[in-house]
């Protein structure tokens, strides 16, 4: 049962901006999963059309901060006849609770979603208590 | 053959982009470019350019259609799915798109936010222009299918020689 599931259009979410951008385009908020496991944070996220090399991670006083920039160039000369998706660049910021250890983070870019491993530091790994 | 040609003009601008010079070559401001290009993309929202046709928008996958010459560009966003798990398929003038996109995680982990999600799709296109089906070219690159079609020599617009 559970394995055919018709997938959804998931709308695309504006970026609320903090302080605008001084050129007036349009960034739309990658649609994101996080996970943790024992040693490291997972962030996964979709950011179609955006080529690695136009991805900018950076974790900073604890924030994450992930920018992706289309390649809008393949559209030129082309007019729109019908359409329902709008196109933009990406961006999106995390508050981290656990501590980054900020070398050894991992970027990975496939078929358009960005995963991200970011190892814990040491201090931050769970520890086990025994009791006495 | 317009297709084809249409496509290697893709493929060069690709090329030029990862030279990384494609926009200060191509464009003098690739701002405006993406911003004209935003907005015509609001504009059209409502478009009835399938109206007369049995399938319907909405379902998933979401599509954009634009028009290059007298050929057309289907462009499609598909994050995270494996191009071994697309197919298309044409029939005179209707395209279907299907496959499945599938998100896997090891066990164990501690999920703080969900908000991919997967499952199969299957959408029906049909174009209110006649087609080539053997004309249409895909090219899946970043999480973006693009379908490059070509019009019919049939549907094409002919000049007639006056004798």
């Amino acid at each position: 049962m559970a394995s055919k599931q018709e997938l959804q259009i998931q709308q695309k979410r504006e970026v609320e901006k903090r302080e605008e951008a001084t050129v007036p385009s349009r960034v739309f908020l990658p649609t994101t999963d996080i996970y943790e496991t024992e040693d490291a944070l997972n962030v996964v996220m979709e950011m179609p059309g955006v080529e690695k090399d136009n991805v900018e991670v950076a974790v900073e006083d604890s924030v994450l901060k992930v920018n992706g920039r289309i390649d809008f160039s393949k559209y030129e000369g082309l007019q729109p006849v019908y359409t329902e998706y709008n196109i933009g660049h990406y961006a999106r910021s995390f508050r981290l609770s656990s501590k980054i250890d900020q070398n050894k983070i991992k970027a990975e870019m496939k078929d358009g979603v960005l995963s991200l491993v970011l190892q814990k530091a040491e201090e931050a790994k769970p520890r086990v208590i025994s009791v006495t | 053959m317009a297709g084809s040609a249409m496509q290697s003009r893709y493929l060069q601008q690709t090329a030029l982009t990862f030279a990384g010079c494609s926009m200060s070559m191509t464009f003098g401001d690739p701002f405006d470019v993406l911003l004209g290009l935003q907005r015509a993309l609001e504009a059209r929202r409502a478009s009835d350019w399938l109206r007369d046709a049995t399938t319907s928008m909405g379902p998933y996958p979401p599509i954009n259609v634009f028009q290059q010459g007298d050929d057309f560009v289907a462009i499609i966003e598909l994050p995270g799915v494996s191009k071994s798990d697309l197919e298309i398929q044409a029939q005179e003038n209707t395209i279907r798109i299907a496959g499945k996109k599938s998100i896997s995680y090891d066990e164990g982990v501690s999920v703080h936010r969900r908000e991919r999600i997967s499952g199969e799709f299957d959408r029906t296109l049909t174009l209110p222009v006649e087609i080539d089906p053997e004309g249409i070219t895909a090219e899946y690159r970043g999480g973006v299918l693009a379908l490059f079609i070509s019009t019919a020599e049939s549907a094409k617009p002919r000049t007639i020689q006056i004798t």
